[in-house]
């Protein structure tokens, strides 16, 4: 087998982002822009309740002046001129100050509500459709991928990386937004009062941007430790619980506990560092705020104290209306708070996007891997046959099998299914480099039962690989019935193969289910004639719901012997007309085995069947038995031949050689 | 569930001190919190006078010079900042703390369990609680004792502070907090009925793909692409309908919020208007340390200023509220946690040592007398049925029989792995019960059907027989167990690295290293349950061939499939369905009991010339 990559743990692919958020307004151009509107209309009602308070004081005190200066206004029934605290005037009272902010926070509810739930939508189903795509993608690719990537790995993509692309959407997008948004408006409202108290918040920008490099920098650097520290730390408890039997015969519990607690300690020293990062990056920003706000009060007094010429955006002049500052002061402070308080935010939110592009370059990574790819144009399908010997296609399942050749010109053409696999000067190499089958030639006539022996890496299973185009040949040929099989639709060619492997799977289902696998339109008496046939009837009979008992966690309840047996059932239900058996029967016993075998025998008799097995009693009755050893055939011919040969097989046989 | 909390907070221990002394760090933040805005009233009106430079040191509107006041906000701001850190710091270090405390007693309580407690969880179940759990309960933890003191205390305090600067204008707040605290109720209420379903089958579309990875094989070999497929978009759609439904529930807590921000705003405003304009007098006078004329709404139950800070302390009870159902979220989210955890910690051993144990095995006896034994207490089955059998010192025992016939449970009793259900099984004439379980199992090594290497040394792995083992020893031990030659294969020797779970070795190589492991242990009774299955005949009797001649006194328990590993010895054991068939030597077997003529006849059917 190839090598296995293990998880990169590293930082996202250059445009990510991009790619993910063009996939995103693909699918969800209205839902966005309308996300984007009621954001602008959800700050804009934050903000505006700012001025508007402002507005009322400012009229209240007006209305005070009025009366006092010697014409009674009652505030809130009389419309009278009200100077804003950025000049300019209106005619109105606090009756209607109040219905027009009521109107706007009406609004800005309405939006908050809108653009919450789209984006609720939005994200699950953004995820729905991301977590099928990539379900998709993974169906269609080669088997290799499979092997040269830890399972963990690839299950890590659907539970951490997913996730974190869902809280990359769901809340720093928004917050993204959210905090582009309220700036902008902010700013617009703090250059019209000062432009020289703007710079003091600007610096503070950068300075609090300089903080998140600076504290979010040695938060990651031990957020990457800690991870490798978790890693061992479940790599320790991973050992432990599957050993714990071991632990347990060896009275070895006090020493597992202190090599585990040293782990451990390691673990909460990364752990407790990386965690005081992350926690005190909210109230270090929060009072630099707090700062700012200091030194934005001072600079305004400053202003006032000196009489400075003030630059804002209505221009370039001296101080006239000393309270109207005043206020655009007040004003200008509160909303130096908002800005602040917003930055804090985004900087809580910055982990999600790094992390939540790191999990989509990964998850990009797979949907990029070429899927399968398959020319074939010749199909398998079931055929009857007539008494006069022809036979005609049919949809129904018949034990007999033909291969259909749809010719350019449209013409088809019929041959039948007869099991005849050659296998002619096969090179094979997983990396393109070492070859791990050299010169192989095979010939299994139909109704044979050829079998493969030798040791552990010295090719059998990538025969059967092979003859199934989980992989392909690098040089040579394989012909299935005279035709070259890369001309057969691999899911037909893998249709008429019946594959039973050494390390079983089963699905979450009920046991008949798991059989039904095989055929999914087989009926119920068809599976129990599998099982029986399998020699599983009995066990299954006897589990608590019988063929109606579900399983889980890939039959965790069953032993290996009896999860072997289900599997034979499932293949016995499938009827393929050439079956490869790869160590499928190593974890049953030996009288189990021969039980099992007069079945499958039965079933599979003349058709041709390929047999991998470690026990030598296995294959003895097998038409031919190939010897492996390093990607070549040392030794073939029947059992009797191999043993008069006095070769490899003999030594094996007579327990002379080990197979490892 | 108290329970269970009390039970899991007993693991923070050396780190109460960090956790009690947070919610004070805490209490100092929030403390600053409510005063700044206060505080900031004050240095804004100050500005608002000031015309010369002196006027930063004049004693303002309240008697305080603004240069004074910005000294007193920096000072708080730091003070804010120094809580903040230290908060955070020590709430790091406590919840840290504790869910590194919780491993390693899980840990430790999982190596206290028998066989019998360990059947009760799955492997993937317990990495669980010891992972995810266990970082569940630690950001709970630490939400815990940053915000439970921190914003109750911040509710109250602008509670307070809203009726001591707007007098009746606080009754607002009276009403809209339980109006609030009803809706964030309602909302997680629903949410939480919704999410606690629809996770669950998130786990187990999960464990599809999972299954879909491991049995890829499978997969295309069937060509189900397309089934499983359509199974898993139909699983993700319905399930995505589900997390919509609590998603659009959740999507109303910041409209709720805002309502309810939006709501003060506008009483306050409306309302503290009125109560200003119709109580209070508006006049001028001319403001005796500026020499500036002011003018203000004087003599009234509220002030312009006043009213502004009421908007500030709303806003800040209501974020109050926010974080307190964002507890409560978090805490209910970490009760499974919590309970899968604490299900683990309150398991109790079911062996546990003897009072006064027996601290010696004196020989290698091993008598069964009518033993009967079931693997759970309510099931009706017996797994082994009136189980006789008188083994002495020295002896080689061969236990034969097919899957599930009881073999591994007939030889889990001896080293008192499980315990039997009726009559007794003695080792040198005393009952299992009474000795010290460690002695027990250190002199009834038993090498297990599942073979596991831990990843570390060849030397580390031997080790486990016996700590103190001389290189000689090692070397000996692998020689009886005809592992010599795969460490002198290896280029370091002793010292060659083992992978977890012994990866880097081939089946037949791990099961003579654990051989060789057990014979370090230098037992008095040696059990090999199928520990041979990989090894090829020839190694295989030179290991029967090894231990008889090197450890004549050692009893010699085998389980095997073969027959030519058990045929020569003293006495053969036939297992069948839970009980015993025969027991016998090969002669007197192959002569009278069907089923090892069966199993003989099986293996050495086609001649051979063995």
């Amino acid at each position: 087998m190839p090598p296995v990559r293990i998880r990169e743990r590293g930082r996202a692919k250059k445009g990510t982002m991009k790619r993910l958020l063009k996939q995103l307004f693909k699918l969800y151009p209205w839902h966005l822009v309308l996300v984007l509107v009621c954001l602008v209309f959800n700050v804009f009602g934050n903000i505006s309740s700012s001025i508007f308070v402002s507005l009322t004081t400012n009229a209240l005190v007006a209305s005070g002046e009025m009366t006092y200066a010697g014409t009674p206004v009652n505030p809130f029934v009389d419309t009278y001129d009200v100077v804003s605290t950025f000049g300019f005037t209106m005619h109105t009272n606090i009756t209607s100050l109040l219905i027009i902010l009521g109107c706007i926070y009406f609004v800005g509810i309405f939006a908050s509500w809108g653009w919450n739930r789209t984006m609720a939508i939005v994200t699950q189903s953004f995820m729905n459709d991301f977590r099928k795509r990539m379900f998709d993608h993974m169906q269609d690719l080669p088997i290799k991928y499979f092997d040269t990537h830890a399972h963990g790995s690839i299950m890590s993509l659907y539970t951490n990386d997913i996730d974190t692309i869902r809280q990359f959407i769901s809340q720093a997008l928004p917050s993204l937004i959210q905090t582009g948004l309220v700036s902008i408006f902010v700013f617009f409202i703090m250059l019209s009062t000062s432009v020289w108290m703007t710079l003091v918040i600007v610096v503070g920008f950068f300075i609090m941007m300089g903080v998140v490099k600076g504290v979010g920098g040695k938060s990651s650097k031990y957020f990457i430790k800690q991870q490798a520290a978790l890693g061992k730390v479940e790599g320790d408890i991973e050992e432990s619980i599957q050993g714990l039997k071991v632990i347990k015969v060896f009275t070895h519990e006090e020493k597992s506990c202190e090599e585990f607690d040293k782990l451990n300690d390691e673990l909460r020293h990364y752990a407790t560092n990386a965690n005081i990062h992350g926690n005190i990056m909210m109230p270090v920003m929060g009072n630099i705020g707090n700062f700012l706000y200091i030194l934005c009060g001072i600079m305004g007094a400053l202003i006032f104290a000196f009489g400075w010429k003030n630059l804002s955006l209505s221009g370039y002049a001296p101080i006239t209306n000393l309270d109207q500052f005043a206020g655009m002061i007040a004003l200008f402070l509160m909303m130096s708070r908002m800005f602040a308080n917003n930055v804090n935010q985004f900087s809580q939110q910055l982990i999600f996007i790094v992390m939540g592009m790191a999990g989509a370059s990964r998850c990009l990574d797979l949907m990029d891997e070429k899927p399968e790819t398959d020319d074939g144009y010749v199909y398998l399908c079931n055929v009857k046959y007539n008494e006069d010997g022809t036979f005609e296609e049919t949809e129904e399942h018949t034990r007999d099998y033909a291969w259909k050749h749809q010719h350019k010109n449209g013409e088809l053409e019929y041959k039948p299914l007869k099991g005849d696999i050659v296998l002619d000067q096969v090179d094979f190499s997983y990396d393109g480099n070492r070859l791990v089958l050299e010169d192989v030639s095979i010939y299994a006539h139909p109704g044979q039962k050829i079998a493969f022996v030798g040791a552990t890496g010295a090719g059998k299973t990538t025969i059967t690989n092979l003859i199934n185009r989980f992989y392909d040949i690098a040089d040579g040929k394989i012909r299935y019935d005279g035709i070259n099989i890369n001309k057969i639709k691999k899911a037909d060619l893998r249709k008429s193969l019946g594959i039973v492997l050494q390390d079983v799977n089963l699905f979450t289902g009920t046991v008949m289910d798991n059989i039904r696998y095989g055929r999914l339109d087989a009926t119920d008496e068809e599976c129990i004639k599998a099982a029986k046939i399998a020699n599983a009837h009995d066990f299954i009979t006897r589990l608590p719901e019988g063929y109606n008992t579900m399983l889980s966690g890939d039959g965790a309840n069953l032993s290996q012997g009896q999860r072997q047996l289900l599997s034979i059932a499932r293949a016995a239900v499938a009827d393929a007309p050439v079956m490869i058996l790869d160590e499928a029967t190593s974890s049953i016993d030996t009288r189990t085995e021969k039980l099992v075998q007069q079945g499958t025998d039965q079933l599979m008799e003349g058709r041709t069947v390929f047999v991998i097995a470690h026990r030598l009693s296995t294959v003895q009755n097998s038409n031919a038995i190939m010897v492996l050893d390093h990607g070549h055939i040392i030794e073939r011919g029947t059992h009797d031949d191999l043993i008069a040969q006095k070769g490899v097989y003999y030594n094996l046989y007579t327990g002379a050689f080990e197979l490892e | 569930m108290i329970e269970n909390i009390k039970l899991i907070l007993k693991s923070v221990r050396q780190y109460k001190k960090p956790a009690l002394i947070t919610p004070l760090f805490m209490v100092g933040e929030a403390g600053m919190e409510c005063a700044m805005p206060f505080i900031m009233g004050m240095f804004v009106d100050g500005i608002k006078v000031i015309t010369t430079p002196n006027d930063f040191f004049a004693s303002g509107p309240n008697g305080i010079p603004v240069f004074y006041l910005a000294l007193i906000l920096l000072g708080m701001a730091i003070v804010s900042l120094l809580c903040g850190i230290y908060g955070g710091k020590f709430a790091s270090i406590a919840s840290v703390g504790l869910a590194a405390n919780l491993r390693s007693d899980l840990y430790k309580k999982l190596t206290s369990f028998s066989f019998e407690n360990i059947d009760r969880f799955s492997a993937s179940s317990l990495v669980t609680r010891m992972t995810t759990d266990i970082n569940n309960v630690q950001m709970a933890f630490q939400m815990m004792i940053r915000i439970v003191v921190r914003a109750p205390l911040m509710l109250i305090f602008s509670a307070v502070m809203t009726f001591v600067g707007g007098g009746l204008m606080g009754f607002i707040f009276i009403g809209l907090i339980p109006i609030v605290s009803f809706g964030l109720f309602l909302i997680i209420k629903h949410a939480m009925a919704v999410f606690t379903k629809v996770f669950k089958r998130y786990d187990k579309l999960n464990e599809s793909i999972q299954e879909n990875v491991s049995g890829i094989r499978v997969v295309k070999s069937y060509v189900r692409e397309d089934f499983e497929k359509d199974k898993f978009n139909n699983a993700s759609d319905s399930i995505t309908t589900e997390f919509v439904k609590g998603e659009k529930i959740v999507a109303l807590n910041n409209p709720l919020l805002n309502t309810a921000i939006h709501v003060s705003n506008l009483l306050i405003i409306g309302l503290g208007s009125y109560i200003i304009y119709t109580t209070g007098t508006y006049t001028k006078w001319v403001d005796s340390e500026t020499g500036k004329e002011v003018g203000d709404f004087i003599g009234g139950q509220l002030t312009i200023g006043q009213m502004s800070a009421l908007i500030t302390y709303g806003i800040q009870i209501l974020m109050s509220l926010m974080m307190i159902s964002m507890i409560m979220v978090m805490i209910t989210l970490s009760i499974e946690s919590i309970k899968r955890i604490a299900e683990v910690l309150k398991e109790e051993p079911t062996i546990e040592n003897p009072e006064n144990p027996i601290f010696e095995v004196a020989n290698g006896d091993v008598d069964f007398n009518n033993v009967n034994f079931k693997y759970k207490k309510n099931s009706e089955r017996n797994a082994l049925n009136n189980i006789n059998i008188h083994i002495k010192s020295g002896q080689f025992v061969g236990i034969l029989g097919s899957t599930g016939s009881g073999k591994t449970s007939v030889i889990n009793l001896i080293s008192r792995l499980y315990d039997v259900t009726e009559g007794e099984v003695l080792v040198a004439d005393h009952n299992v019960k009474e000795y010290d379980l460690e002695t027990l199992r250190n002199n009834v090594a038993v090498v297990l059907q599942k073979n596991v290497l831990f990843s570390g040394t060849i030397e580390s792995n031997l080790k486990w027989g016996n700590l103190n083992a001389t290189e000689d020893e090692m070397w000996k031990a692998c020689r009886i167990a005809q592992a010599e030659e795969i460490v002198r294969a290896k280029p370091e020797l002793l010292q060659s690295r083992v992978e977890q779970g012994g990866a880097n070795f081939s089946g037949g190589q791990k099961q003579r290293l654990c051989i060789a492991r057990a014979i370090l242990k230098n037992p008095k009774i040696m059990i090999l349950d199928d520990s041979t299955s990989a090894v090829d005949t020839k190694t295989d009797r030179l290991i029967r061939k090894g231990l008889k001649e090197d450890l004549p006194n050692m009893t010699k328990i085998v389980i095997a499939q073969r027959i030519s590993s058990i045929e020569d010895a003293d006495q053969i054991i036939i297992m069948d369905n839970g009980q015993i068939n025969a027991i016998g030597t090969h002669e007197e077997l192959l002569k009278s009991n069907k089923i090892y003529q069966e199993v003989y006849y099986t293996q050495n059917r086609v001649g051979g010339d063995k």
